[in-house]
């Protein structure tokens, strides 16, 4: 049970909701928007978060289409993680989706939502990066499309009142050969000691992992180095261990020295599943 | 829209096992807890809260939903089905028929879930089988008698 009350508006537009939440914070009051809700239920429950409004986004049309319009696939943000799995219209994010929370929990989740967590994995990231990925955020009468790598650094960052409305992908990029692959400390529900994931594009590799660090990241540096054909497979995998962009996660899910011995394996079986070697 | 007043309780209408029922709830309040403490129906069970182990699964519009990661309010005008409309349903006489209980506290949450893939998936796979009843929990451990309750009702849909 959450201990504190809030106001609950379900709005029908992106207006309606924009307008909500500048009335909210005009007040000195705190809105939040909410697509799953799942972490805003769990984090209110136990105090980690106090709201006095929540604006849900799922009768809004526009963040809940899922459609390709123009070579474009577009995604709404209150989609949930199953129906986009489902949907097979992005196979890679389909399958990394897949392996986040349990099957039950996955009906509830949105990828906006997993995009905004505050958990320090967001799966849903990594063929986000991937593809080059934009987002179309509003604010106000404001929209604007942007490349998620802009806003993403470590975490959305978006201004207060901003919404994440959809994920936008060219269609070209989700054809593309791809592995993803998580490792969990002990059953297949859990959160990753490491996810990556990983596309082939113009014979270069492109990849992206959660789990090594304290934020999911896609690294320039790390992807040079394993598309350099001039050294063997295990040369640029341990150079690359060698150059990610921060210290490697150590905590209970998984030491650092453990979550490196997985990284290193999964890269092997990344290179080797996207034909990589040399 | 209101949101200058401070929230106050409201009356809502939730369909649930086929009749409407009228509760007085907190905007906060989840779906877990207007079910048990308000329209009795104790059949969905309060557990992690957390939504990790499936104890409170009802059916919102069909698909399996843990109640405790919903809010009543956003369930309104939606069908909802609790263990209590699954009354004498085959997925309840397959887990008699092959003891798939223990303690019996995870039970309701197993068999909503199940009812929902066999109904949804009358011809699923193993690997589906095995991806849905991940997202239960069974401290008793006894997956086994579940999963050949699910495969005995599986077989007899195909």
């Amino acid at each position: 049970m959450i201990a504190f009350d809030f106001n609950y508006i379900k709005p029908a537009t992106v207006a309606e909701a924009n307008q909500t939440y500048t009335m909210v914070h005009d007040q000195g009051d705190h809105a939040m928007y909410f697509s799953g809700g799942t972490e805003i239920i769990t984090r209110a429950r136990v105090n980690e978060l106090k709201v006095d409004t929540v604006i849900d986004i799922k009768e809004i049309a526009e963040c809940t289409v899922m459609e390709v319009q123009d070579d474009k696939l577009v995604i709404g943000a209150a989609m949930s993680l199953n129906h986009i799995t489902n949907s097979n219209l992005f196979p890679l994010l389909g399958e990394t989706i897949k392996k986040i929370a349990d099957h039950t929990s996955r009906n509830k989740i949105t990828i906006g939502g997993n995009i905004n967590s505050e958990l320090i994995y967001k799966e849903s990231v990594l063929p986000l990066l991937l593809v080059d990925a934009k987002v179309k955020l509003v604010k106000g009468t404001k929209e604007k499309i942007v490349p998620l790598s802009s806003v993403f650094d470590k975490k959305l960052k978006v201004q207060a009142g901003e919404l994440l409305l959809q994920v936008i992908i060219d269609t070209e990029y989700t054809k593309l050969p791809y592995a993803s692959l998580k490792k969990t400390r002990f059953s297949k529900v859990g959160y990753p000691v490491i996810s990556a994931a990983a596309i082939v594009k113009d014979k270069k590799i492109r990849i992206a992992f959660s789990g090594v660090c304290e934020y999911p990241f896609r690294s320039q540096e790390v992807e040079n180095i394993l598309n350099d054909s001039k050294k063997s497979v295990s040369e640029r995998i341990e150079k690359a261990i060698n150059s990610l962009p921060t210290n490697v996660l150590d905590d209970l899910q998984g030491s650092n020295e453990y979550r490196v011995f997985v990284l290193r394996n999964m890269l092997y079986d990344i290179m080797e599943e996207m034909g990589m070697g040399e | 829209m209101n949101i200058k007043n401070k929230p106050t309780k409201k009356v809502i209408h939730l369909h649930v096992n086929g009749e409407t029922h009228e509760a007085v709830v907190r905007a906060s309040d989840t779906l877990l807890c207007t079910l048990r403490e308000q329209l009795g129906l104790t059949g969905a069970k309060r557990a992690c809260e957390d939504g990790d182990c499936g104890a409170c699964t009802v059916l919102v519009n069909g698909e399996p939903t843990h109640s405790c990661l919903s809010l009543a309010v956003e369930v309104v005008n939606k069908p909802i089905t609790t263990i209590e409309g699954l009354l004498n349903s085959p997925v309840q006489s397959a887990f008699v028929d092959h003891w798939a209980i223990q303690c019996g506290f995870c039970t309701p949450g197993f068999i909503v879930n199940c009812h929902a893939l066999i109904t949804n998936h009358p011809n699923a796979s193993e690997e589906l089988v095995e991806e849905w009843l991940q997202s239960n929990i069974c401290r008793c451990t006894g997956y086994q008698e579940i999963r050949e309750a699910v495969n005995n009702l599986l077989q007899k849909s195909q």
